[in-house]
């Protein structure tokens, strides 16, 4: 793909570019992370070649699980076809050789950034996600010393108050994502800058969830079918946002939409930010109301078009 | 039309091309040599060396050609490559009062054993461009008389003090005990000195500057002396457990300071002076200066003094030093981030709808009263 990227093929690399014995580091982090659903294990995370805040903890995990048969799905801000996404992708094509591809339902790993797939996921799936800041309570505190020992306290006092506060000061919660989520009754996880849309889907998910922060050296895990619950209260429960117009070009309602400006005039449309369902849903025969507007052409039009090889 | 969402395989590609293109730039200038930017750029290799934590001159020359003379992004070229070296083990401890010296100043005292060696140096330089240096080079060569190298050994100056038992002691530590290596092992708080100094000799300069010039403004004092800067040569020897002996892998060039701090003693010690220590490679002064005022900083807990200010905090520090990290992570916000900004978009105009409507309640409330009264 990219001109360094050849580098790779020179053989110069191990099998999806990290050696064995990081590799398995990496793996006794996550064996670890499987066993404290939610609780954020400490890993000797390596420098990458993509920058810190790139996805360098995502591509570790990745890079530790795959094996020669795994297909993989590399998605950015619920897209194959965003820059990053492909560059991802690239990088583990180049170096582990591996089969990839768009559709949900085919790939066995799936690499994520902000979002979760539309589709229900499997239990064969295994879904990474690239994780900036995994301490749920760094913007409440800090210090890593303090936050540790409140996990080990389940002292989550302070998040409570923060959730209290938004009620107290605009009558609803104001976080719309990296919503916090208590994992399995006892540890209080950041999901991931997902929007909280997302945040029913880790409930029970089938597939293995698996959490990467490269930059903060940190990995954790839900393990499938486990209770996940977004913090609430009683008399406030958790609620997702909704969106009042389905997807203009698929027409799908209950999904998690991007609004793109289409002029300097306020013309707009809210398109399906899973691009991968919406391509199906429209191969379906499914019609949103803008999907003849030959601006809905442009956006909509297939992306594997571009990318495929 | 907005398709940048549409990144694409060959945007990324052309962009690639245009980046190759830029960094050659003019092609009826020559092409910069390796050996060129290792011998006339040697502070930017060293910087590279440094914070790239790999000593290798070549591969720096390398990473600063190829990132354009950016060394923020030619230490993360020398990180990226060093971490796929694999590792036999750690070398012995390099002894610095065995230094080849090629410069070596003291402002604590005027004269001392082994003296006071200027060497090569800015700091009595006056700051006057040098046109000569625009112009044609290559005709005279620079001669630089030197004194005889004498033999005459060159005792650390915290040794000195040392002697006198002015200067706290070297802790004393387990020659067994494992040293720290973050790059191994995720970095824990609280973090130990071992941990501090390998955090700061991979730190970035210009944090580290900053930090230490605040200590001198009033946040967190700690009165330095540069009770030394030396600079030259060292070996490197690593133990070899088959031969049973160690042996000597080659020579790297560092910078080393002791700084010397004044310390008033407190119920457990008595008045003395405290070390700062610095340590980098290659000629980077004002790095291994700041270090080592860092690393005094850093000690007020075991010395019994008061945490006051951002460069004694040890996590604040530490966290931040790394410009591989910080500068990933600002950078990632070029990163598109439309899904999260969907959802706060929503929330803003969900609470200006609430405001604006509250506000409506409110004068529509003022008015009907008004109109009862």
């Amino acid at each position: 793909m990219s001109d360094t990227a050849e580098n790779y093929d020179q053989g110069e690399y191990n099998f999806a570019y990290l050696d064995e014995q990081t590799k398995r580091m990496i793996r006794r982090a996550i064996l670890k992370g499987i066993a404290i659903p939610g609780y954020q294990v400490p890993f000797a995370s390596r420098e990458m070649p993509m920058p810190y805040g790139w996805g360098t903890g995502g591509v570790q995990v990745t890079a530790a699980i795959l094996g020669k048969d795994d297909c993989l799905k590399m998605i950015d801000q619920g897209s194959d076809d965003t820059t990053n996404a492909v560059s991802l992708r690239g990088f583990f094509e180049k170096t582990a050789g591996i089969r990839t591809t768009y559709e949900t339902s085919e790939a066995t790993v799936i690499q994520t950034r902000h979002r979760i797939p539309e589709k229900d996921l499997t239990d064969d799936q295994v879904i990474v996600f690239q994780v900036p800041i995994p301490e749920p309570l760094r913007f409440l505190e800090p210090r890593e010393t303090e936050t540790r020992k409140m996990h080990a306290l389940e002292d989550y006092g302070l998040m409570h108050v923060k959730l209290y506060e938004d009620i107290a000061k605009n009558g609803h919660i104001a976080t719309t994502y990296a919503y916090p989520v208590k994992v399995n009754d006892r540890y209080v996880m950041d999901p991931s800058p997902t929007p909280k849309f997302d945040n029913p889907k880790i409930d029970e998910m089938a597939a293995l969830q698996l959490y990467g922060a490269g930059r903060e050296k940190r990995i954790y895990a839900i393990p499938p079918y486990t209770k996940v619950k977004s913090l609430d209260f009683e008399d406030y429960p958790f609620e997702v946002q909704k969106f009042d117009k389905p997807c203009a070009l698929c027409g799908a309602r209950n999904v998690y939409l991007d609004e793109v400006i289409l002029d300097d005039r306020g013309g707009r449309m809210f398109v399906c930010s899973d691009s991968n369902f919406c391509e199906e849903r429209r191969a379906a025969g499914h019609v949103g109301p803008m999907a003849a507007d030959p601006a809905a052409v442009q956006i909509g039009g297939s992306s594997q078009e571009e990318t495929a090889r | 039309m907005y398709v940048a969402v549409k990144g694409g395989e060959k945007a990324i590609r052309n962009a690639h091309k245009l980046l190759a293109k830029r960094r050659r730039g003019d092609t009826s200038v020559p092409a910069l040599t390796l050996e060129q930017i290792a011998e006339q750029l040697s502070h930017s290799v060293a910087r590279v060396m440094g914070e790239g934590s790999l000593y290798d001159e070549t591969l720096a020359a390398l990473a600063i050609k190829q990132s354009r003379g950016d060394l923020i992004e030619a230490a993360f070229l020398m990180r990226a490559y060093r971490t796929t070296l694999p590792r036999f083990g750690y070398s012995q401890p390099v002894d610095t009062a065995k230094m080849l010296v090629e410069r070596r100043v003291s402002a604590t005292y005027k004269d001392l054993p082994g003296g006071q060696v200027l060497g090569p140096t800015f700091d009595y330089s006056h700051r006057l461009l040098d046109f000569k240096l625009a112009a044609e080079e290559g005709s005279v060569e620079p001669v630089a008389e030197t004194a005889e190298t004498s033999d005459e050994a060159m005792p650390r100056v915290t040794d000195l003090l040392g002697d006198e038992g002015l200067m706290e002691p070297d802790p004393v530590t387990d020659e067994d005990a494992p040293v720290g290596d973050l790059t191994r092992e995720p970095l824990a708080f609280p973090a130990d000195r071992d941990l501090r100094l390998q955090n700061l000799a991979r730190g970035d300069e210009g944090f580290l500057l900053a930090l230490a010039y605040s200590t001198q403004r009033g946040y967190g004092r700690t009165h330095p002396f540069a009770g030394e800067i030396r600079y030259g040569e060292v070996e490197v020897e690593f133990f070899a457990e088959e031969l049973g002996f160690a042996v000597t892998l080659g020579a790297i060039k560092v910078t080393e300071c002791q700084m010397v701090n004044q310390f008033q003693g407190s119920a457990k010690a008595a008045p003395t002076f405290t070390r700062g220590y610095g340590l980098v490679f290659g000629q980077v002064e004002r790095k291994a200066m700041s270090m080592a005022m860092v690393d005094r900083s850093m000690r007020w807990q075991e010395l019994g003094e008061e945490q006051t200010a951002p460069a004694q905090d040890i996590e604040f520090v530490l966290s931040h030093s790394d410009n591989i990290q910080a500068t990933g992570f600002v950078e990632h916000l070029k990163l598109p981030h439309y899904v999260d900004f969907q959802a706060e978009l929503d929330l803003v105009r969900r609470m200006r709808g609430e405001w604006f409507e509250k506000r409506a309640r409110e004068e529509n409330g003022d008015t009907s009263q008004e109109a009862a009264e």
